[in-house]
């Protein structure tokens, strides 16, 4: 290291605080991710946009399933909830239906959200259902040990191909799109300005919203792929990331060492399920129907 | 505190097993279902599917089992009482999710309309082959409350009972009902709304600094909570602290599994559900339960009939295993006669319970009918010989 570089004066006052520090359980802290790891970038995103979206922060809760991205939930100061692997957007789904004023925030890792969860994830984008997926994808299972996943890159090495990985991957927001999702956008850690103001688009927009978010996981992928530390991951995104909003999905599939589209690529307005539950059944059964009470202090 | 009148089809009816179950949710103060089709447990949601929206809830059917029994948790934590219904195969995809909700003590119904195992089975046929599965079928040790009517107007009473455990217990709450009883139509009198005792959610009446959403109060059982409060909680089902925080250390690990055992505990010897009859002078017990217990009921007149002292224990409570009830019988008795739509199941924990104070037979069935009354008469007579 430079010996000038500590040569900056400065001068932190006892009482600073970081200021994403009242929406984390700072009694949590330190947290489990590793050094470079970029999920904490996306929660301090994640941080900024709940700031800037003034939401009254008892009536968000954040839903996470299994994995690295799996533990934000429990460092959020929310409610929030760990669920089982693969299951947060059923999960979402029951607690936004029944308790509707909640803003849910589904928080999950692309193993969780497309592997094992991918069927929930294509049936609540067909559905409409107004959840706020954010995806941190940082290509690989790290919690496990850094194995191959659905959006491993090909001729890339994990713990579990270890003579390269040959399956296709997804493309994350082409699906999404695919599966109907009102909002679809990428963008990577380096990108912290503008992934922090789509989170608060997203805040802000009803029906299913998705954000994907490149991710370096050092310790694994690209320990193992010989890709340098965090410093060389935002390098690497800063070289090949091209900003393309409006871009079409179906160009934007990832590879190894390629170009990384990044954007909002999707912005359209859909009824969403609740919607479309609540004008079917005024238009069948009139005055008949009951709107739905389903969550009550006294029940 | 009694039954929302809006929920309450008051009146005489003549219902199937898994149609009075619905009305049961609904009365029991459910306003929230997830559920997949699957027979012969379908019919329970249909009606709910039909019911709910002129009563005020909301039915969604989701893409698969796994996704129906974490749905209807999540519809707890926001304020919901919810339950799914499946069967056989879908009962098994539903077993993650019964131990994510013992873990996260997160109060549930699951129905079970059991059919004809292993694998696909017999979609169409009864059996009472998942009673294990129904205790012991998630990893890791929990407790689960298992409930086992008889009849459609059992399945009205008892998925309101199951409901009100459910909530008392912060405890998911299987219906193991079979496809007899769900598909078999009988009278089912449904009360007025202010004769059913509901057991509302124990909601804490600590401000949110001073609230521990696993501190167990005297019952051994801690309040609830709901989304949207601003207790600003935290569910896992990772082994955590009376916070919700997770944690990796043993004794936290060892206090909180035990617990989850320990507080059903009532359930099991003075607040066990059965139904006994003939039980002072019997010599042989028929321990029973679900559709079985009425063909028993056949064999064990006609062993009366022939002069045999048969008595019936029906189990109504299976989970926790009324234990300490068998034990006191097995001190009185030659013989315990288990007759059961399975190759040996509840009869293990008769055995257990009895401790070889008395013989225990069973009469295993292998499921797709009922059996004859006169096998389990056989039975009888060679226990009381």
């Amino acid at each position: 290291m430079n010996a000038s570089a500590l040569e900056i004066p400065c001068e932190i006052p006892a009482d600073a605080r970081n200021p994403v520090e009242p929406f984390l359980r700072m009694d949590r802290m330190p947290h489990i991710w590793c050094p470079a790891c970029g999920i904490g970038t996306t929660v301090n995103c994640f941080t900024r946009a709940l700031e800037e979206s003034k939401a009254n922060l008892d009536k968000v809760a954040v839903v996470s399933g299994i994995g690295c991205t799996g533990r934000v939930a429990g460092y959020a100061n929310l409610d929030s909830f760990h669920t089982t692997h693969g299951r947060a957007i059923p999960f979402a789904t029951g607690l936004k239906l029944s308790n509707p004023e909640l803003q849910v925030v589904v928080y999950s890792g692309d193993g969780d959200l497309f592997a094992i969860g991918g069927n929930h994830f294509i049936h609540a984008a067909r559905r409409n259902m107004d959840l706020k997926v954010i995806c941190v994808n940082n290509l690989t299972y790290a919690m496990t040990g850094g194995q191959t996943g659905p959006a491993t890159p090909g001729q890339t090495i994990s713990a579990t191909s270890p003579y390269g990985v040959f399956e296709p991957s997804f493309n994350l927001v082409q699906l999404a799109e695919a599966a109907g999702a009102a909002y679809v956008a990428r963008w990577t850690t380096f990108h912290v300005k503008q992934l922090a103001r789509s989170m608060g688009e997203i805040l802000k927009k009803k029906g299913f919203c998705f954000i994907e978010v490149l991710s370096p996981c050092p310790t694994l992928y690209q320990r193992r792929n010989k890709m340098g530390d965090g410093l060389d991951a935002m390098k690497f995104y800063k070289q090949v990331s091209k900003i393309r909003n409006g871009a079409s999905t179906a160009d934007a599939a990832l590879t190894k060492a390629g170009e990384i589209l990044v954007g909002k690529f999707v912005d359209r307005d859909r009824p969403d399920y609740f919607d479309l539950l609540q004008a079917q059944m005024h238009a069948t059964l009139g005055d008949r129907y009951a709107e739905p009470e389903v969550s009550c202090s006294e029940c | 505190m009694h039954a929302d009148p809006k929920g309450v089809l008051t009146g005489v009816h003549f219902l199937d097993g898994d149609h009075a179950c619905c009305e049961g949710t609904l009365a029991a103060g459910a306003r929230f279902a997830a559920g997949y089709p699957i027979t012969p447990s379908t019919e329970v949601v249909e009606r709910f599917a039909w019911r709910i929206p002129t009563v005020g809830g909301i039915f969604i059917q989701m893409e698969d089992e796994l996704a129906a029994s974490i749905t209807i948790q999540g519809a707890v934590w926001g304020g919901a009482k919810a339950f799914t219904v499946t069967s056989g195969p879908g009962f098994s995809l539903m077993m993650e999710h019964i131990g994510y909700a013992a873990m996260t003590e997160t109060p549930c119904v699951f129905v079970n309309v059991q059919r004809g195992g292993p694998s696909t089975g017999l979609p169409t046929l009864p059996a009472q082959a998942d009673m294990m599965q129904a205790k012991w079928g998630s990893h890791g040790d929990y407790g689960i409350v298992a409930l086992c009517p008889n009849s459609p107007q059992e399945c009205f009473d008892l998925t309101v009972t199951g409901f009100n455990l459910a909530e008392e217990f912060r405890v998911p709450v299987m219906m193991m009902l079979d496809e007899c009883v769900g598909h078999m139509t009988e009278k089912v009198v449904i009360p007025e709304a202010d004769q059913l005792a509901i057991t509302p959610r124990r909601f804490t009446k600590l401000p949110p600094p001073e609230f521990r959403l696993f501190q167990p109060q005297a019952d051994q059982v801690p309040d609830m909570v709901r989304a949207g409060d601003g207790y600003r909680f935290h569910v896992t089902g990772l082994t955590h602290d009376e916070r919700g925080y997770p944690s990796m250390n043993i004794e936290t690990q060892d206090r909180s599994v035990r617990r989850l055992i320990d507080k059903l505990k009532p359930l099991a010897g003075p607040r066990a559900l059965f139904e006994a009859e003939n039980l002072d002078d019997a010599e042989v017990v028929v321990v029973s339960y679900g559709i079985t217990s009425r063909v028993a009921q056949r064999a064990i007149q006609l062993a009366r009939a022939r002069g045999i002292r048969a008595g019936k224990f029906r189990i109504i409570s299976a989970w926790p295993f009324p234990d300490t009830h068998i034990r006191e019988l097995a001190d009185s008795v030659k013989a315990f006669v288990v007759p059961e739509l399975n190759l040996g199941q509840m009869v293990h924990e008769v055995a257990r319970s009895a401790q070889g104070r008395a013989k225990v037979i069973p009469v295993s069935h292998a499921g797709g009918s009922v059996h004859n009354p006169e096998v389990i008469l056989n039975a009888i007579v060679e226990a009381a010989r």
